[in-house]
């Protein structure tokens, strides 16, 4: 166990393809770190550089406070595990997970325990004797955590492994791997593209974009204040409205040019964009103007249903938004709304998208 | 495609029964006439059935020393042939499994170069090299020799770029899964990379082995001495121009003899032939 410490990590391809841009993150021992971030921001290659399959072209990473960087792979004390599983398929079940200790040259014995143990944890014991061709989806899942639990090591890393599962085995792995990774107090990095798995597996969330971080912080924290337009509309699902405003000496102004009251909110005059979540929003039923929140029009364009709750997808101010509605809407197309958002519920992000 | 018609599948039969007894009946008649006399088969007609000098023929061929190739005997022969065969087989896979090894999985300077050279070679048939490659045998003094047999027909650009289009399929998480579990180069190809090869070692084995045996011009150039000839030298030596100088019966037997090697290799290898050639385990 240990606390993994990225300084300024930049990873350059070629002379010119900066794909990580100078990350810091600190985690702390036993914690569970979600690196999040739409495909191409750079996540799987932080990883990798933690992992020691990719070079460092600049800055430091520390495992258990010690530089790892020229060190190899196997020497980092890290387990992985890939989106593919990486199982060798010529292999058992045992032995694909007493392979990485063979290697190290421990005891017979030991490795037999240490494979046993896991096996159990993961409920494998009636598989060892099989060939990952004959598992499923889930089960080969499990082997590869498997294949990392023997080792004991001080950092498990995770490549996006449930994206190759069926949404309901996703569901139920990624409740495993928490309770696994809380059980074991292992310090984890993981890596997703899928912000749900994000915000429930996450002891600390990394929000990524470009080869930077957007946002550092505890997952709610983020959904609740999102730093940036991009962390809003990345986290939560469906994302969250952003409308632009212009704001003049009387109040605001939506961009179809629609006036609204705002008392109490500074917005700057270089233009803003206000941003709520779809929950957030109060249908009221008169006309009346809320005190202590800010009544918009809303032109409903459609409804669609889930069951426990309805989407109601609407334009404001020229602006297509959603409305999360617990359970039927009777909203039908093309009525007009008047929805309240509660002051205290409302974001504002500055003309470069960064939280005001 | 599969009809169940009793009338097709009886034409269907027929036609391969056609083609088999095409194929198999000169092996069937050079079988009968290796268990005649040389008098019985210089006097046509030939029995379609199988005398009996089966073993007198066969002791005679294998252990006796047969006159027109210098007293040397079949068995010597097939010996010889053996191991240039295995040889060849052998050492191909070897070296093609390694230089595929390096090809794929290494960056290293001068890398595409190397390919691209072995890559090469492949537009050279052995003819065309064969002046030069004697003269350097003969240089190194390997003429009359199992080295000089084999060692010039061991290089292959076939082999590495099969097993290069192989291990390009293996995925590149199953190489870094191995890092992280501390292989080695040389564990990873030891325990990852040469079992998940097991099919296609098998495939070329059969099919270097069969080319090792067949090998004629080579065998011819390299080999002065009776005793260091392959057995299809042997065979062609055997004949003479002049029908009645030569021991036919000696001739099939060594006919039959020289067959049955490759078809042992290929029947006792063919499930996994087959598997090499149509799927890749993974």
């Amino acid at each position: 166990m240990a606390n993994v410490e990225l300084t300024n990590v930049r990873k350059v391809y070629g002379s010119s393809v900066e794909a990580v841009k100078g990350i810091n993150i600190a985690i702390e021992d036993g914690a569970l770190c979600v690196l999040v971030g739409p495909s191409g921001c750079g996540k799987s290659t932080l990883l990798r550089m933690i992992a020691g399959l990719e070079s460092i072209t600049d800055g430091t990473v520390k495992i258990d406070n010690k530089v790892v960087n020229e060190l190899g792979p196997a020497e980092r004390d890290i387990a992985m595990v890939f989106q593919n599983y990486a199982l060798y398929p010529h292999m058992k079940v045992y032995d694909n997970m007493a392979y990485g200790l063979r290697n190290r040259g421990m005891p017979k014995d030991q490795i037999d325990k240490r494979v046993k143990d896991a096996a159990q944890i993961l409920e494998l014991t009636q598989l060892l004797e099989r060939r990952p061709k004959e598992l499923s989806g889930g089960q080969r899942q499990r082997v590869a955590m498997g294949r990392a639990i023997v080792r004991s090591p001080k950092v498990f890393l995770f490549d996006e492994p449930l994206s190759n599962l069926d949404a309901k085995l996703r569901g139920q792995m990624r409740v495993e791997i928490k309770n696994l990774q809380r059980q074991l107090g292992v310090t984890s990095v993981y890596v997703t593209h899928d912000q749900l798995e994000a915000m429930t597996l996450a002891d600390i969330l990394v929000v990524m974009n470009a080869g930077s971080v957007e946002q550092i912080g505890a997952p709610l924290d983020i959904y609740e204040k999102p730093a940036s337009t991009f962390v809003a509309s990345f986290i939560g699902a469906p994302p969250m409205n952003l409308v632009p405003v212009k704001a003049d000496h009387s109040g605001l102004v939506l961009k179809d040019g629609t006036r609204i009251g705002a008392e109490g909110l500074s917005i700057p005059l270089t233009g803003a964009l206000i941003g709520f979540r779809p929950e957030d929003l109060e249908v009221s039923a008169g006309t009346d103007t809320h005190i202590g929140g800010l009544a918009l029009d809303l032109k409903v364009l459609g409804v669609e249903p889930v069951g426990a709750e309805s989407y109601v997808y609407g334009i404001i101010g020229g602006e297509r938004v959603v409305v999360r509605v617990p359970g039927r809407s009777t909203s039908n197309t093309d009525d007009q709304l008047r929805v309240i958002i509660p002051k205290q519920k409302l974001h504002l992000f500055g003309a470069d998208g960064k939280r005001i | 495609m599969i009809q169940n018609n009793p009338v097709g599948r009886l034409i269907a039969h027929v036609i391969l029964i056609i083609g088999i007894l095409i194929v198999a009946f000169p092996i069937y008649y050079t079988f009968v006439a290796s268990t005649q006399t040389l008098q019985e088969i210089l006097r046509p007609p030939l029995s379609l059935l199988p005398g009996g000098h089966f073993w007198e023929n066969y002791s005679a061929a294998l252990f006796g020393g047969v006159g027109r190739i210098g007293g040397v005997g079949v068995d010597r022969l097939l010996f010889n042939t053996l191991v240039m065969a295995l040889g060849i087989a052998i050492g191909k896979i070897c070296i093609s499994i390694l230089s595929a090894y390096a090809i794929v999985f290494f960056r290293f300077p001068g890398r595409m170069i190397f390919f691209w050279l072995i890559f090469i070679t492949l537009m050279l048939p052995v003819e065309v090299r064969i002046l030069p490659t004697y003269k350097i045998m003969v240089d190194l003094g390997l003429i009359d020799t199992y080295t000089g047999l084999i060692l010039p027909l061991m290089a292959s650009a076939t082999a590495t770029l099969l097993f290069r289009q192989f291990f390009m399929t293996i995925p590149g998480e199953l190489v870094e899964a191995a890092r992280v579990d501390g292989a080695g180069p040389w564990r990873f190809f030891k325990d990852i990379l040469l079992p998940l090869s097991k099919t296609n070692i098998a495939a070329l084995f059969v099919i270097l082995f069969i080319y090792g045996w067949t090998q004629y011009l080579w065998p011819l150039l390299m080999t002065n001495r009776n005793e260091m000839s392959t057995i299809v030298i042997g065979l062609r030596k055997m004949i003479s121009f002049a029908d009645a100088d030569t021991e036919w019966h000696l001739v099939m037997v060594t006919c039959i003899l020289a067959i049955l090697p490759p078809i042992l290799v290929v029947v006792l290898m063919q499930r996994w032939f087959v598997r090499g050639l149509v799927e890749t385990e993974k």
